[in-house]
């Protein structure tokens, strides 16, 4: 097996996942809560006003970052969910299953950030948009995976059901994606671009990118520490797991 | 500072957004250190039962092994 592999062979196992993830954390937390800071610095005080919309459109530097993330998180989810069907890896269960309760948090964040924005602007707080009904469906998909992980009493059982649940739903990705060119609905097309121009002042953009980046290891941090802690319960027969919780009492009561 | 937090007229929507924010995100960051306090000290219980039952030999809970990784 050439080294990579064979890395990647170590990493599937729980206790080296576990040691390592702990070691990342803090530094991912720290990172995210920095480039945070600010990206929401440049976008609530550095940016400029718009021209139509004026401070309202300061929510974007919530809204579009989570609703990227919204995007993001699942296709994460799916493709661990397809590993964990395929070559039942217990750490891709756990990834999969870790990631849907985050991807949830930030659909939520971008349905009521959303809401809050429409509100002044649209002068409604919902509309059957094509964009917002198609974000409310992968809202829905998030919460039928966690409700249906947490339904059935065999958590490796639960995390190979939920994960199929979660492949079905990839299915939605791309009408939520392409929902604003598909359908002449009330919610605007996309301005920012990876590939080719995008149509925001540069003064704008960058705190956009930062928060992104930002979201994104947050988005990581979370999950190490969502995946560590789901690995204590399933391995708790396990020695190395005992270790840890004699280790921790020690302390506790030393 | 005072028209900072009004922006433009806009002040309770977009405070509001930002509040949303940040209480999900705070509270999807805090789940995860309880899971694994909760975990953790019930297996530590579990231990001193264990240990407490049968005081010379250490025995393994029964029916959590799951040797098959």
């Amino acid at each position: 097996m050439n080294p990579l592999l064979l890395w990647f062979h170590k990493l599937g196992s729980p206790p080296y996942f576990y040691r390592l993830a702990g070691r990342f954390l803090p530094w991912l937390y720290a990172i995210a809560l920095i480039s945070g800071v600010v990206g929401l610095y440049g976008g609530l005080v550095i940016a400029p006003a718009d021209y139509q919309q004026g401070d309202s459109f300061r929510m974007i530097y919530v809204h579009v970052p989570c609703a990227w993330m919204s995007l993001f998180v699942y296709a994460f989810m799916a493709a661990n969910s397809f590993v964990a069907l395929v070559w039942r890896i217990k750490l891709s269960e756990t990834l999969a299953m870790a990631s849907a309760p985050i991807g949830a948090a930030f659909t939520f964040i971008t349905l009521v950030s959303g809401s809050l924005w429409g509100k002044p602007m649209w002068g409604t707080w919902w509309t059957w948009d094509a964009r917002l009904t198609s974000e409310l469906v992968l809202l829905f998909l998030y919460l039928g995976v966690i409700g249906l992980y947490h339904a059935i009493e065999d958590t490796r059982q639960a995390a190979r059901a939920a994960a199929f649940l979660a492949l079905v739903g990839v299915v939605n990705l791309p009408i939520v994606h392409y929902s604003v060119v598909w359908w002449n609905t009330l919610h605007q097309g996309q301005t920012v671009s990876l590939m080719g121009q995008s149509k925001i002042s540069s003064s704008m953009l960058w705190p956009l990118l930062t928060m992104a980046f930002a979201t994104h290891v947050y988005f990581f941090a979370s999950l190490l520490a969502r995946a560590r802690a789901a690995l204590l319960a399933l391995e708790s027969g396990k020695d190395w797991v005992r270790g840890i919780a004699q280790a921790r009492q020690a302390n506790a009561h030393g | 500072m005072a028209e900072f937090f009004h922006m433009g007229g806009y002040g309770a929507y977009v405070w509001a957004a930002y509040a949303v924010f940040a209480i999900a995100l705070i509270a999807d960051a805090l789940t995860p250190l309880w899971q694994r306090r909760g975990t953790l000290r019930d297996i530590a219980a579990r231990l001193r039962r264990d240990a407490s039952r049968d005081g010379t030999i250490k025995s393994r809970p029964s029916g959590t092994e799951d040797q098959t990784q």
